[in-house]
């Protein structure tokens, strides 16, 4: 028998292990958005999720999906409760995961976010073919959480996931 | 809980007053990022009136005397210029109230420290498109003034206070006033002179007295809502 601890982590893998819907390279894990996981009761667990922005629709699919994972595995009550404090970042992007952003054509967050003007002087490389020279189209893209630039180099449009 | 509901519906009534851009906005890109902004605001909202009720029944049910925006938030989407101005205006206000209430330890202070990182690109939106048509052609600076000229009537009503919202007025008026000031003159434009509440509806939408134009928003907003009661997507 697993202690709670271990159940514990157990279920935080797994959770952490859900694809995010609309980026689906990425795990929730590696995006950041995973608070917690505590079993409140025998069969009870409750899982605490983030929001990325305020509005991202996306994370009643991520509920969802987490109900459905937790549920398949043994979790008679799965509540999945969502926080808004200390407030989601770009820099909660594991590094794997921006690896993968980048693999998958999006340029990755800088890092630093958080901390003043730095980021906003930082080149946005391009994902297809590395060059520095990339321009802003919008600042709005498919998603809040992206903006879209053009690579003067390749010529090639892109999303870029914008610092928050 | 008033002041929940004001923020909530400043942010739930621009949100749709956006969305009615779909579809119509000079540019795709433009028409992704007004969606965008509106969804942000949609999101805020429904933090916002979670805090005093059922969202559905607060946003779908209520009728026009009981919401409690500002009636800079309500104003038609005009001309994109009008559109612009009205961003310009509301979105340097609450990336200064969020500063504010984020730093606090109100009920807000929570969703205001996530939304300001928001609404920071709201306000760069804002800025970047008021320079652009300020110092633009003589048509789109003619326009832009107009638009900045026509809504600054609105913009008083911002900094009268709301029960419940602890906040330092003063210092959020002369730090909009500065910001705002700052922007217009870039773009080449003409901070209005005129009275920054019209005559007969001063800070009325606080109080919810509302301009001719939300009746009609509102029976669109609603309508769905209202004719099929329950009805799931």
């Amino acid at each position: 028998m697993v202690t709670g601890t271990a159940l514990e982590a157990e279920l935080r893998r797994l959770a952490g292990s859900v694809p995010d819907p609309e980026l689906p390279v990425l795990t929730l894990e590696e995006l950041g958005v995973l608070r917690g996981v505590q079993m409140i009761g025998p069969g009870r667990v409750e899982v605490e999720l983030t929001p990325t922005y305020t509005g991202c629709p996306a994370i009643e699919a991520m509920t969802a999906d987490i109900e459905r994972i937790l549920h398949e595995h043994g979790m008679a009550e799965v509540s999945v409760v969502t926080v808004l404090s200390p407030p989601w970042s770009t820099d909660d992007i594991s590094a794997e995961g921006r690896r993968k952003l980048a693999e998958f054509g999006i340029a990755p967050p800088r890092p630093g976010a958080m901390g003043g003007p730095v980021p906003l002087t930082l080149t946005v490389r391009c994902p297809h073919c590395g060059s520095a020279e990339t321009e802003l189209l919008s600042r709005f893209s498919s998603t809040a959480c992206k903006a879209l630039r053009r690579c003067v180099t390749c010529r090639e449009p892109f999303d870029h996931f914008k610092e928050l | 809980m008033t002041a929940a509901l004001a923020l909530g519906d400043d942010a739930l009534v621009l949100s749709h007053r956006l969305g009615e851009w779909a579809g119509h906005a000079p540019v795709l890109e433009e028409e992704v990022a007004l969606a965008n902004i509106a969804l942000d605001l949609l999101g805020q909202a429904r933090t916002l009136l979670s805090l005093v009720g059922d969202e559905d029944e607060l946003a779908y049910r209520r009728e026009e005397r009981a919401f409690r925006n500002l009636q800079l938030v309500e104003q038609p989407n005009g001309d994109f210029a009008h559109t612009i101005a009205r961003q310009l205006y509301f979105s340097t206000y609450q990336l200064l109230l969020y500063g504010q209430l984020a730093s606090g330890d109100s009920a807000f202070a929570a969703l205001a420290a996530k939304a300001v990182k928001e609404v920071a690109y709201h306000q760069d939106h804002a800025e970047q498109w008021t320079l652009r048509l300020g110092d633009g052609t003589t048509e789109s600076h003619e326009r832009m003034q107009r638009a900045c000229d026509a809504l600054w009537r609105f913009t008083g009503e911002m900094f009268h206070p709301v029960e419940g919202l602890d906040v330092d007025r003063e210092a959020l008026r002369s730090a909009w006033l500065e910001s705002v000031t700052g922007v217009l003159h870039r773009a080449t434009l003409t901070v209005p002179d005129t009275p920054d509440t019209g005559a007969w509806s001063a800070g009325a939408g606080r109080q919810g007295l509302h301009t001719e134009a939300f009746g009609r928003m509102l029976a669109e907003m609603q309508h769905l809502h209202r004719s099929h009661p329950g009805a799931s997507w």
